[in-house]
């Protein structure tokens, strides 16, 4: 059975695709702003659904029965998947969802590949090429991508997992993968399959040892560099299908990614080289290594509302530790109980605090704090000195001072919510244990810092409490 | 499709991303990235086409599985972004920050000499 009602490549079909692309164009750039940014998600989904329904009328599409087996396994999961997730959860999310488009990329090459077999055409060089580039690309996303999320779901160490001889294996790994693709290429009259899938099974490995050394704190600039990657492997697959909608929403994704990912990079000081090939300094700096036993000031709640109830200002300094808490409601509580005794209240939003950029503003936006408190770190670093507390809430590297002290430090240039600046900080936090990068953060020993030992939720809920009866 | 004019679109539209993507704040990254995640989800297509290629078995797991990932990749990715997205038009005031000139990063290098 097949419906068959357009006929593929005709005039009607390329500007049925061409809508659903600029639809796609639209979306993206309503989600410019706050305030459009929904709707222009809905406009990029309502282009999605012209571009699926045009592509199952096309004459030639058939099966059906395993298309709706596919479209119904695949609903299912994502709704599922998409309502059950936590915000928190959000960066794993992404990461998941771009590894099984990836994969996606990689069994559509597959088949296409299995297809020219099958008929025992030869493939010409421009479909070839696309469908080799797509394969190993899509196959490279699918693995690092499931490792990323692996590894931010805790399922893995977050910590730099290195092979000895790492970068050989990987060197050899690509050579071996671009000299198997030319072979593929010269024999392209009669290629070998087991040759193919070989190359499947190497790009595999290479997404695996690729993202496996990188330690967690680099995974956003990863997931976003593959995010790109499996776009660009859908435009490939694009041009392998001779389909316009595929070329062109595949090479979207594949700049924003880039840019994205560049951005981010350049949030964390680091170059997307260094973070792929060089790991997260492996060991901690010599400085911080023997800091277990060094002095430090707790603090309970009951004085760290006196201190903040008498305060004209007060910055707060939210991190991924407080979003895994699930705070962000009982630190807005606290909030509003100083603002009604006259404090100023402002929320300092490093660039890459949670764990992508953006992703503390969606935690914040969740718990209802005002846009416009919301203050991005170049804009509050200079108010620091004039601020009487700041409050740092299950962050830690974004504010560790060793990023500017400390040449030898691995976050050395990283740039930070300077709180150290402020006349007092208080630091909530479970323990001197270190953060995602793995060192010890010189803030807590110092001597305006209070540490205040107790999950973020609790104690916010403590302080708003205590400010509350003062 | 001639090559070349795939090539054309290809190094247009990779212009046009660039151009619309780069407008985008900070704030929206997060949503940015799984709403263009989801587009990518459109290789799905690629799978409806080959499924009816041929009836071989290998061709038709392989086939399936790309379709329901590639529905994964949409419908989890749009529909998330929606939720994210939910949380800011919930704001009651569409006073949307509208920062045109950030403080470069100087002032807090500075601050740290």
């Amino acid at each position: 059975m097949t419906l068959a009602v357009l006929e593929p490549g005709s005039d009607g079909v390329q500007l049925l695709y061409l809508l659903a692309v600029v639809l796609f164009i639209l979306g993206v750039r309503r989600g410019t702003h706050p305030t459009t940014a929904k709707q222009g998600n809905l406009i990029a989904a309502v282009g999605m659904a012209i571009a699926v329904v045009t592509t199952l009328l096309l004459d030639g599409i058939g099966n059906w029965g395993l298309i709706v087996a596919g479209l119904v396994i695949g609903t299912a999961v994502g709704v599922v998947a998409s309502l059950r997730v936590q915000m928190t959860a959000m960066p794993q999310m992404v990461a998941l969802y771009n590894g099984v488009g990836g994969g996606a990329v990689a069994l559509i090459a597959w088949s296409e590949f299995r297809h020219a077999l099958d008929i025992g055409h030869e493939l010409p060089l421009d479909e070839l090429i696309p469908i080799l580039f797509s394969m190993v690309v899509g196959s490279i996303s699918f693995w690092g991508s499931n490792i990323a999320f692996a590894k931010l779901q805790d399922l893995i160490p977050t910590k730099p997992l290195a092979v000895p001889g790492q970068q050989v294996i990987n060197a050899l790994l690509v050579v071996g993968i671009v000299a198997a693709c030319i072979v593929l290429g010269i024999n392209r009259d009669d290629p070998s399959e087991p040759l193919f899938i070989a190359v499947l099974l190497a790009a595999a490995l290479l997404g695996n040892l690729v993202v496996l050394p990188i330690g967690g704190a680099d995974m956003p600039v990863v997931i976003s560099l593959l995010n790109a990657f499996t776009g660009l492997a859908a435009a490939a697959a694009g041009f392998a299908l001779d389909n316009v909608a595929l070329i062109v929403a595949g090479t979207l994704v594949g700049s924003s990614g880039t840019i994205l990912t560049l951005e981010m990079a350049n949030a964390m000081n680091r170059s997307v080289p260094n973070i792929l090939f060089a790991g997260f300094g492996g060991a901690p700096a010599a400085g911080a290594a023997g800091g277990e036993e060094r002095p430090h000031k707790s603090v309970g709640p009951q004085d760290a509302a006196i201190a903040l109830a008498y305060a004209d200002s007060v910055v707060i300094v939210p991190g991924y530790g407080m979003a895994v808490a699930q705070a962000q409601h009982a630190v807005k509580e606290m909030a509003d109980e100083l603002e009604q005794r006259g404090v100023t209240v402002n929320y300092a939003i490093h660039p890459v605090a949670g764990r992508m950029p953006g992703h503390m503003n969606v935690l914040l936006a969740e718990a209802d704090v005002p846009y416009e408190q919301l203050k991005e770190m170049d804009e509050i670093n200079p108010e620091m000195p004039r601020t009487d507390v700041a409050v740092v809430i299950g962050a830690n590297d974004v504010t560790n001072p060793a990023a500017k002290d400390d040449p030898d430090s691995p976050i050395a240039g990283m740039p930070i919510i300077e709180v150290d600046q402020a006349q007092q900080v208080i630091v909530i936090k479970r323990s001197l244990s270190p953060g995602f990068a793995g060192i010890d953060n010189d803030l807590f020993y110092r001597d305006n810092t209070s540490m205040l030992f107790s999950d973020a939720k609790g104690a916010a809920s403590e302080i708003a409490a205590e400010v509350e009866n003062l | 499709m001639e090559l070349i004019t795939e090539v054309i679109i290809f190094v247009l539209a990779a212009f046009v991303g660039f151009e619309v993507i780069s407008k985008v704040p900070t704030t929206l990254h997060t949503p940015l990235m799984s709403q263009t995640n989801a587009i990518h989800g459109i290789v799905m297509l690629g799978g409806l086409i080959v499924i009816g290629l041929s009836d071989d078995i290998v061709n038709e797991i392989i086939g399936t599985i790309a379709i329901a990932f590639g529905t994964i990749n949409i419908v989890g990715g749009f529909m998330v972004t929606d939720r994210m997205l939910g949380m800011f038009s919930r704001k009651p005031k569409p006073q949307v920050e509208d920062k045109t000139t950030v403080t470069p990063a100087e002032s807090g290098g500075e601050a740290g000499q």
